[in-house]
């Protein structure tokens, strides 16, 4: 970038992270999950200094980080819901339970409930497929799910 | 005449030497190694259906239409992807892959417009092609379905999915709903342009090109040099001038009017309206590329501030009026004439075009030489690369170049110095990247942190930022490094150089004065840094060294040139691909202008005007006694000037009040003048100071040739009629005859036979040969019948290479309290030059004033923000610009470009020259900055005189 503009805190913070990990083989990957750890997202300002430090063009670096869903670009609720939405959990009902949970949520996909504590979102395939219908809270899977594991869950959790 | 179609063999040619052979739809068939089944297929004729492969960049394999049979092998690889191998039976078509490729064709079209008719692409399209290659009838999927189509669904909701047409870059558009996804544009960012500013955003279905991070094209990273538009198979990525005119009916290969690189491009036309203007996948300078100037950049020929007809006035405070040619060239020709009664014989004099062809140049020479009867003829090359030619003529005995741009293929450490290719010569730029992505090594010597030093998949080695004016001190040095470490290429030295002129130069460069250590006090340089970089040439490979104005443009020019080309001997970089010393010239025909006795001092082919036997070879030509004395260099002719011994003058193709040094000096020049003829397309700055104006033509207006950075003459070819109603040629043949002498020239060959008549390089030149063989590198003579692609391979030219002392002297132009920062200039990708013709064009949506780079440092010391008015001031005069505060130039150092004829770098710089040529010091300028309130004084005034000055009689002040 041509014009200088002083840096400010968050992107002063995400240099520091990328210039401790970019001698590493393939820094890209690692540096988006460092960046997400730390500010529970990967800030868009910051895109453009892991190009800058990595010798790679902004729009590479945001190549990358939309091609995988579990990077985000802006912050999520306190917890993240993710719910199953592949073939082996739909064979097992997987469709009405996701709908059942959307319209307790009151939230679509990728949106996040109004009071900041839930975000759901849409995953295929947890692993999980013996336990069908999956599901997972934050880094709690939950097997068998339907809605009441789901909200006990989510009791659990906390606000 | 028609359009030409060039074969598309889907992926690019193996260079392997191995041939293999095999059957393909029982056709036999030989081709390398490594070769693709689909280019060997197209290779036998056969063309492979295909949508995501064109041979500009590798295969990728991902559209699925390209797959083939192969038998003993199971399932159907794609074509692309898969190598020949020796005794391989394939099919390309079979009921089987049929039945894929339509299934593949009705999954694209069911997310596509069904909008043929009314589609800019109507006929140029490949995935229209392919719909009728396969025999697509039927999309059993409908198109209600999910899709990137429309905007709106049925019922009226919007479709999130849906993009807007972006037409943010001036020359094309990208809209997203006709895109295919086949990441060819990517590839072609990535792989031929190297800018990297294109990806594919997002996964599966979501997939969508993306500039930059999801920004519009001309905010993105995008250099618009067009691949991406040329790579595109459908009507996502368009030409906007298509869009508006149709598709082109007829065309022809011509060459590119703007930089040294000398790119080919096919003119394609419609009727005499140019419809775009696409490069030439065999023009062997750019190889397919182009940049944004040669591809799009072409609006000026026929923007409403051309001049298209004669003007004459007696004074240049009176309008201008409009003449007849007669009546021009008439009167011309009895001011010259009585000038020279009046006055003397040495009273006039001329400059020739480096943007003009080579024919023209050689005519304006010629009536100078034999109608003026004096040697008063220059050329702008003396304000760039007249220390290129001195140096390496007095090194290795010729002034050119010693490489072909494909020699770049070869290299293992490359050399940039006082460069900047990316934005200067942005097409070798391209196949510079290329080559360093490939691993070879870069070393970049310039005060300024270019695009090279660090960028997508670029970094340099070595990057010497060193405080300009010290080139001789820092070439020295690498020498220093070279010698003392023992790192010389003995054997080579021995065979083509004279031993004992290297061992008093290796004696000079080894003092101790010459350590990095002692450099590093004046240059600014760390001796490490020095160190490091001479090793890495003198030992990586093959070391190449490009050079551009940043070198010739100091009190010092000649002396780096010859420093240059000394560190190429002492290593032995000389004489075979990869290696070598490589000028990157500034115009499309500095080169040319030079071999074609552009200088008082050489008649065509460099030969001193003293030798009489060169001089009796155009005298019988000619029927006239030429003089054998140089004639005055363009400095010299401004001060006879002013002295009131030098009244006239006939300039064709040149700015000089702009483009030459120390402005002020230069208009007191031309105003002291009675008779100066401007023969260009505008009223350029220098027309100012005009008495007669002669209506130049464009590029696309004439025949001719251009000769290139790398000696390479190639075609200029004519596709629209001259609006002014001649070719510059035929203007200088005119003004000729108005003056008495007999020439007839009906047609531009004819002259370039005369040349070769007249000069051993170019003998076996003919333009039979150029179109035959596309183009040729001089010297193409009965020893170089093919012409001469690398030179010095058996030997130099002169006999033995040359070593010659360096010494360095520090420029007289040297900061002070008074002047404490040093300014140097430079160039930007979407400018040229003077900016006579890109100002006129879109291109001004990149870059449309100059700026001053300064560094943060400097900038806070001063209380400059950045975007803020500064004056700019140094001993000559004194300028007004607005700041941009950047960390690419060093604290103490200054950086602006001379696009822009409202800012006049060019009053700011001195009269400082080249010891050996005149060329002047551009790149050194002892400044202050300081805050400011808007245009100077000088700007102002001198606004007011270009609007005065600018007055056509009988017709409106054009409202800017």
């Amino acid at each position: 970038m041509n014009i200088h503009n002083p840096l400010g805190g968050v992107e002063l913070r995400a240099l520091e992270i990328v210039r401790s990990l970019k001698d590493q083989e393939g820094p890209l990957l690692p540096i988006l999950h460092a960046l997400q750890e730390e500010f529970g997202h990967v800030p868009q300002s910051v895109l453009p200094l892991i190009g800058k430090e990595l010798n790679l063009s902004r729009a590479e670096v945001h190549g990358v980080m939309t091609f995988y869903h579990d990077f985000r670009a802006e912050p999520a609720g306190r917890h993240v819901l993710k719910l199953c939405r592949a073939e082996a959990c739909q064979s097992m009902g997987g469709e009405a339970f996701t709908e059942s949970v959307r319209a307790a949520l009151g939230i679509d996909w990728h949106e996040t409930t109004p009071d900041g504590r839930v975000t759901l979102e849409p995953v295929y395939c947890l692993g999980l497929c013996s336990c069908a219908p999956a599901a997972m809270l934050d880094d709690e899977l939950i097997g068998r799910a339907d809605l009441a594991a789901v909200k006990a869950a989510l009791a659990e959790a906390g606000q | 005449m028609s359009l030409i179609h060039e074969i598309d063999y889907g992926t690019p040619a193996s260079k392997s030497e191995k041939t293999v052979t095999l059957t393909i739809d029982g056709r036999e068939i030989t081709v390398p190694e490594g070769t693709s089944l689909m280019r060997a297929s197209m290779e036998a004729g056969i063309q492979v259906p295909k949508l995501c492969a064109t041979d500009m960049v590798d295969a990728f394999g991902s559209c699925r239409l390209c797959l083939v049979e192969i038998e003993g092998r199971n399932g159907t690889p794609a074509s692309c992807t898969t190598p020949v191998a020796q005794g391989l039976v394939v099919h390309t078509q079979t009921e089987r892959l049929k039945a894929i490729r339509k299934g593949v064709m009705e999954l694209y079209i069911s997310d596509h417009p069904l909008d043929c008719l009314t589609c800019a692409a109507n006929g140029d399209c490949e995935l229209q092609d392919m719909a009728g290659a396969v025999g697509l009838r039927d999309v059993r999927y409908g198109y209600e379905g999910d899709n990137h189509v429309k905007a709106r669904d049925g019922v009226g909701e919007t479709n999130a999915r849906w993009m807007p047409k972006d037409e943010s870059n001036p020359y094309f558009t990208y809209d997203p709903a006709k895109c295919i996804v086949c990441s060819r544009c990517v590839r072609a960012c990535e792989e031929v342009q190297g800018t990297f500013a294109l990806t594919i955003e997002g996964r599966g279905f979501d997939s969508r090109v993306s500039p930059g991070m999801h920004e519009d094209f001309l905010s993105s990273e995008c250099v618009s040099c067009g691949a991406c538009v040329q790579a595109c198979p459908t009507a996502t990525l368009t030409e906007k001038s298509v869009i508006e005119i149709g598709q082109p009916e007829h065309s022809a290969v011509t060459t590119c009017a703007y930089c040294g690189v000398g790119c080919s491009f096919k003119a394609e036309m419609r009727g005499e309206e140019l419809v775009r203007m696409v490069p030439w996948k065999d023009g062997k300078a750019n190889r397919g590329h182009s940049c944004v100037k040669g591809r799009f950049a072409w609006g000026y020929a026929t923007h409403r501030d051309r001049i298209l007809n004669p003007m004459i006035r007696e004074s240049i405070d009176q309008p201008w009026r409009e003449v007849s040619w007669e009546e021009a060239l008439t009167y011309t020709a009895r001011e010259f004439s009585r000038i020279q009664k009046q006055y003397g014989r040495d009273s006039v004099g001329g400059i020739t075009s480096s943007r003009c062809t080579n024919e023209e140049t050689y005519l304006v020479q010629k009536l100078i030489r034999a109608g003026f009867g004096n040697n008063n003829v220059d050329t702008c090359a003396r304000v760039c690369h007249s220390p290129t030619g001195y140096g390496l003529g007095q090194t290795f005995g010729t002034s050119a170049g010693t490489q072909d741009f494909d020699s770049v293929e070869h290299t293992d450490v490359v050399i940039v110095i006082g460069a900047n290719p990316t934005d200067g010569h942005p097409v070798f730029g391209s196949r510079l990247k290329k080559r360093l992505r490939q691993g070879a090594k870069l070393i970049v010597i310039d005060p300024r942190r270019i695009d090279l030093v660090d960028g997508p998949h670029v970094k340099a080695d070595y990057h010497l930022p060193l405080r300009p004016g010290t080139n001789v001190a820092i070439v020295t040095a690498l020498a220093h490094v070279i010698v003392t470490e023992g790192l010389y290429n003995e054997a080579f030295i021995r065979e083509r150089c004279d031993w004992s002129e290297f061992q008093d130069w290796a004696e000079f460069v080894a003092e101790k004065r010459h350590s990095p250590e002692e450099i590093e006090k004046l240059s600014g340089v760390p001796a490490d840094l020095i160190r490091g970089a001479a090793r890495l040439y003198a030992t990586g490979g093959n070391g190449a060294i490009y050079y551009g104005l940043g070198v010739t443009e100091h009190s010092q020019g000649s002396t780096t040139v010859m420093a240059i080309a000394n560190l190429a001997m002492a290593t032995g970089n000389i004489g075979r691909k990869g290696v070598g010393v490589n000028p990157l010239r500034g115009q499309n025909n500095v080169q040319g202008s030079c071999d074609m006795g552009s200088f008082p001092h050489e008649l065509p082919g460099y030969r001193h005007i003293s030798d009489d036997a060169t001089r009796d070879v155009f005298e019988k030509l000619w029927g006239v006694k030429l003089n054998n004395e140089p004639g005055l260099r363009i400095p010299n002719m401004l001060d006879a000037a002013v002295e009131g011994t030098f009244k006239g003058i006939y300039i064709q193709g040149e700015d000089i009040l702009q483009s030459d040094p120390d402005t002020h000096h230069v208009s007191a020049g031309l105003a002291a003048m009675e008779c100066v003829v401007v023969q260009d397309l505008f009223l350029n700055e220098t027309a100012n100071y005009a008495h007669v104006f002669l209506p130049g033509s464009t590029f696309l207006e004439k025949d001719g040739t251009f000769t290139n950075a790398e000696r390479r003459i190639n075609r200029v070819r004519k596709v629209i009629s001259p609006k002014n109603g001649y070719g510059d040629w035929e203007v200088t043949q005119e003004l000729a005859k108005a003056m008495g002498l007999n020439w007839n020239y009906s047609h531009p060959s004819e002259i370039m036979a005369e040349i070769a008549a007249t000069t051993p390089s170019f003998a076996n030149v003919t333009y039979e040969m150029l179109d035959e063989k596309g183009s040729v590198q001089w010297p193409c003579n009965e020893k170089f019948p093919e012409g001469s692609p690398i030179m010095h391979v058996d030997g130099f030219v002169r006999g033995r290479g040359k070593f010659i002392r360096t010494e360095y002297v520090a420029t007289d132009e040297k900061t002070g309290p008074r002047f404490p920062l040093l300014l140097t200039t430079g160039r930007i990708l979407s400018q040229y030059n003077v900016g006579a013709q890109t100002r006129r064009t879109e291109n001004t949506a990149w870059h449309a004033e100059d700026r001053l780079e300064i560094h943060p440092h400097d900038a806070e010391n001063r209380g400059i923000r950045e975007g803020d008015w500064v004056r700019l001031t140094s001993r000559a005069g004194d300028t007004s610009l607005r700041a941009l505060i950047t960390d690419r130039v060093a604290p103490g150092v200054v950086y602006t470009t001379f696009h822009h004829p409202d800012t006049q770098a060019n009053v700011i710089t001195t009269d400082f020259s080249d010891w050996a040529t005149n060329c002047p010091e551009y790149k050194v300028t002892a400044v202050q900055v300081s805050p400011s309130n808007g245009p100077s004084e000088w700007q102002e005034d001198y606004s007011e005189l270009s609007r005065r000055s600018r007055r056509i009689a009988g017709k409106m002040e054009a409202a800017e």
